[in-house]
């Protein structure tokens, strides 16, 4: 049970933190807007979460313009693939 | 331990993966070949159907049993030489990518460009065989344009322009009859090469 706990990832608790992760999973990349409609939460609300998972080294992202508009690019790092999929994981051993 | 929140917490991630993703492995390869093939097949076809007339001439369509026959077969080998050269590129991409070929997106993908695409199949079939040729070139880019529409909430964003300019493409060849394969030409070449140049640019192969 313990190693179970282990296992569970307090970066992936919060509702936000775990869509992002889930969307970014099965996507090559998404904006900040599609990410956003998606999740359906506020830009701050939604920065804020973006941020604490790029400082864990999880997530990472690219800048770039389209005309004028600055459009970043959200991806997944192979470190957050690997810590989401044992999160779940985890998740899946609880529920047994 | 709360395990309603867990269970909570799983469906959320599949839902998420579920609508988040698209089929996105489509290949801009596989555009630009079947863009080559559709011009190689309206040529032949131009050539069978305006066979022995001067091109500066007014020129007339003229269908016998034999011609239709020979050009039900051009239209055979450029829907399946296209098909199978889409199919090749877009397994190679998802293989490179370490993507899923077949998904519930690929499937839906499928099911939404087939409805529109079988339905204006089948019309242009009944058509060619009551004699109504003039207007076949235009339908095709009509109903094609009409299920990449539909099918392009499944997959890259561009596929839904595309898709609004074979339309327009289609209903001006309504109009204009005679220049019906010309038309059909730019829809099915010149436009599929131009937007597999662009999405192999923007997404690589």
């Amino acid at each position: 049970m313990k190693e179970i706990l282990k296992n569970l990832n307090k970066a992936f608790e919060n509702k936000v933190r775990l869509g992002i992760m889930s969307a970014l999973l099965v996507n090559d990349y998404l904006d900040f807007n599609t990410l956003k409609d998606l999740l359906d939460v506020t830009d701050g609300n939604l920065a804020s979460h973006l941020k604490s998972l790029e400082k864990n080294g999880y997530i990472k992202f690219t800048k770039e313009f389209i005309g004028r508009k600055p459009n970043t690019k959200y991806s997944a790092c192979d470190e957050g693939k690997i810590a989401f999929s044992k999160h779940i994981k985890a998740i899946e051993q609880l529920l047994k | 331990m709360d395990k309603k929140k867990y269970i909570e917490d799983l469906k959320d991630i599949k839902q998420m993966m579920n609508r988040s993703s698209r089929f996105i492995s489509l290949s801009g390869l596989s555009g630009i070949f079947a863009g080559v093939i559709a011009i190689i097949g309206a040529y032949l076809a131009f050539q069978t159907i305006y066979a022995n007339q001067n091109y500066l001439d007014y020129r007339q369509a003229s269908l016998s049993s034999e011609t239709l026959l020979y050009l039900l077969i051009i239209a055979l080998v450029t829907l399946l030489s296209s098909i199978a050269s889409g199919i090749f590129f877009t397994t190679k991409k998802a293989k490179k990518n370490n993507q899923k070929l077949w998904d519930s997106h690929t499937k839906n993908l499928l099911i939404n460009l087939f409805i529109p695409l079988a339905t204006g199949g089948i019309l242009c079939f009944i058509l060619l065989l009551k004699g109504f040729i003039g207007i076949i070139a235009p339908l095709t880019l009509i109903f094609y344009g009409l299920a990449l529409v539909n099918a392009s909430k499944f997959t890259l964003q561009e596929i839904r322009s595309l898709g609004l300019i074979e339309i327009i493409l289609g209903l001006l060849g309504i109009y204009f009859i005679g220049y019906g394969l010309i038309l059909w030409a730019i829809g099915f070449g010149i436009l599929h090469i131009v937007y597999g140049i662009i999405m192999h640019l923007r997404y690589g192969s």
